[in-house]
């Protein structure tokens, strides 16, 4: 049954080359029809194809002609007046709340996501796994502004404790230093929030890995005398990392991209505000920059630096799930 | 689940020779003890997961679950209703979100269906490869770059204005992945028995995934197609560069205003005053509705038709 997450290990690890129905060439014997019907197939995949090359194109075409124009570094700067006559936009800021944020998350959201789907495959009664898997499925069913607004006004009203402990205790370290903003609208409160919502995606790309451990090897840790958690961390662990880390890598991709819960938390901040590395200051992710300043885009110019800031977005997600996509792959092989 | 049948405990206890010296040490009592630590926190684990989610569940109802009991929020739009007045619908956001959704399924189904046809029936080699992992990069597409590469399309190239099409363009290329996979996993499960015995028949090959493998998958695309609506319903970032809000009416996707119910709480979600406030968790929890009885559709139909094989 297809997920919620809208990812799923079965079609992973059973591609078309192995499994894959006869390929009745006789059956297709050049007839009208099936010149048709296997055309119009091919040219939905070619079009999918295309969809994906032209949005690197445009966004890069568009983005060109900006950062030839811009007079700043575009990796190292912290600047962003897309106004001003030289043009001067950089993407250090964006690129580090960005990346921070995400990372927290998955510090997060990996290890509880791990512990979920271990739960649901290994520690559930039998009576409880279907219901507790739909459970956090539900997760991925909340809407992305709805995560933000309650992050926000909900969430964002307990964060102040949590605060003010951190940075009583590891205040002195960069990462944890106040930055002055109300802890509703820090980068660690958008990191809970998106640990929330990868949560389902660690999970249900886990739990199906995990459930297809070979009963051999469970059945063989456990006439050994293992203990549960043996058996679990010698046979179901290492059957299971390269599924896990692919479903982190998805996890992960979802949250660099995420867009609206984050514009809705996270405070932007002035331009001239100073550099910090704090995890309890504002600021902008790619995605919040873009969103938050979508009616800016009168002029071709300034819709160049976005069209540039999003290139390197879709620039990361797409390393990021190509090597969720290999990680598995290898899996594949592995296995057969 | 044939798996996990040898971890119940019962199970544990008959499997477990009385002394062993191989490869694990003599149980000792740490050993029990981190096996029943273990077992503590993978129930906290999941105790946690469902904490974010009754919570959110809760805080929407409780904040804008009143407002849904009254029938004009589902038949009056915003038209004339200020921050400051109580009253007023959401019926042209729901209607403007259903409008979105039909017309962004009506582009991407065929696509996504003809797509993973192609992969399961058709496709080998190279170009299948290519194909597969494009929809993979598809996936992964944050919304937001969607949005942004249709208004280069859109916008920028062709020079047209922001309209309701151009929010389903971009919905469409998020639709799109989730359609393919979910109909790629229900055309394996077609058993090949019943494309042999077509094959057998003489009947061609267009014919036999027309008329022998689409309608035996057809529950679980059904699925898919409810899945997907679900999840680009949601969606928010192509909304807010492609899609101007209004409080009235609209249900033309061509004629520029798009009201939403994600726009819907956009456009108000920095209110203080209460009537705002309210309506803002009352579109929440609409929203939230909508995509739940999707969910439940699409768990429905699958369950009600699973592939005949």
């Amino acid at each position: 049954m297809p997920n919620i997450t809208g990812v799923s290990a079965v079609d992973k690890l059973s591609g078309p080359e192995r499994h894959g129905p006869p390929q009745g060439a006789r059956a297709s014997t050049g007839r009208l029809g099936d010149r048709i019907f296997s055309g119009t197939a091919r040219g939905a995949g070619i079009l999918v194809i295309a969809i994906v090359t032209l949005v690197g194109v445009f966004l890069l075409s568009q983005a060109i002609p900006a950062l030839a124009k811009d007079k700043v570094n575009f990796l190292t700067s912290t600047q962003w007046n897309v106004d001003a006559t030289p043009l001067q936009f950089g993407i250090a800021n964006l690129l580090w709340v960005t990346v921070l944020s995400s990372a927290l998350a998955m510090v997060v959201a990996v290890p509880l996501g791990i512990g979920v789907a271990l739960f649901i495959t290994q520690y559930a009664p039998r009576w409880l796994r279907g219901p507790a898997a739909s459970l956090v499925d539900l997760l991925a069913a909340v809407p992305s502004i709805v995560y933000g607004l309650w992050g926000l006004q909900v969430l964002g009203t307990h964060m102040d404790g949590i605060q003010g402990f951190l940075i009583k205790i590891f205040g002195w370290l960069p990462l944890f230093q106040d930055a002055g903003v109300a802890a509703a609208s820090t980068i660690l409160t958008v990191a809970v929030v998106l640990a929330i919502m990868v949560l389902p995606i660690v999970t249900a790309l886990s739990r199906e890995v995990f459930a297809q451990t070979p009963t051999t090897n469970m059945e063989a840790a456990l006439a050994l005398g293992a203990t549960r958690w043996e058996m679990i961390r010698t046979a179901v662990l290492p059957f299971g990392k390269p599924g896990v880390i692919s479903a982190s890598m998805l996890g992960l991709g979802r949250a660099l991209g995420e867009t609206v819960a984050v514009t809705v938390i996270l405070s932007a901040l002035a331009g001239s505000a100073p550099w910090s590395w704090s995890m309890f200051n504002g600021g902008e992710t790619f995605a919040s920059k873009i969103a938050n300043n979508a009616a800016e885009f009168d002029s071709p110019q300034k819709a160049g630096a976005f069209m540039a800031a999003g290139l390197v977005l879709f620039g990361l997600t797409f390393i990021v799930n190509a090597v969720a996509r290999a990680v598995i792959n290898r899996r594949k092989a592995f296995v057969e | 689940m044939t798996a996990a049948d040898v971890t119940s405990d019962s199970n544990l206890a008959a499997l477990r020779p009385p002394a062993s010296n191989a490869g694990f040490s003599h149980r000792s009592r740490s050993r029990a003890l981190r096996n029943h630590l273990a077992r503590v926190v993978m129930w906290l684990a999941f105790l946690i997961a469902l904490v974010p989610l009754v919570w959110i569940l809760w805080s929407v109802v409780t904040k804008g679950g009143a407002l849904l009991l009254n029938s004009t929020w589902w038949t009056n739009s915003q038209r004339g209703i200020t921050n400051r007045m109580v009253g007023g619908g959401a019926a042209h956001a729901i209607e403007g979100t259903l409008i979105e959704a039909l017309a962004t399924a009506v582009m991407a189904v065929p696509v996504g269906v003809m797509t993973a046809i192609y992969l399961v029936e058709y496709g080998r080699g190279r170009l299948a490869n290519i194909v597969s992992f494009t929809v993979d990069i598809l996936t992964g597409i944050p919304s937001i770059v969607a949005a942004l590469f249709i208004y280069a399309v859109w916008v920028t190239t062709f020079g047209f204005q922001r309209v309701g099409f151009a929010v389903c363009l971009a919905l469409v290329l998020l639709m799109i992945p989730v359609i393919v996979r979910s109909t790629e996993e229900m055309l394996k499960l077609v058993h090949n028995d019943l494309r042999e015995a077509s094959y057998a028949l003489g009947v061609p090959k267009w014919k036999t995934i027309a008329r022998v493998v689409v309608p035996t998958a057809f529950s679980g695309i059904i699925t898919g197609i409810l899945l997907g609506l679900a999840r680009i319903m949601g969606e928010t970032a192509p909304l807010l560069i492609l899609g101007p809000y209004t409080k009235d009416i609209a249900t033309d996707i061509f004629g520029g205003l798009v009201p939403t119910l994600p726009t819907m709480i956009n456009q108000d979600r920095t209110e203080v005053l209460q009537p705002a406030v309210d309506r803002v968790w009352g579109a929440a929890m609409t929203l939230i509705l909508i995509i739940l009885l999707l969910n439940i559709a699409g768990r429905l139909v699958s369950r009600l038709g699973a592939p005949k094989t």
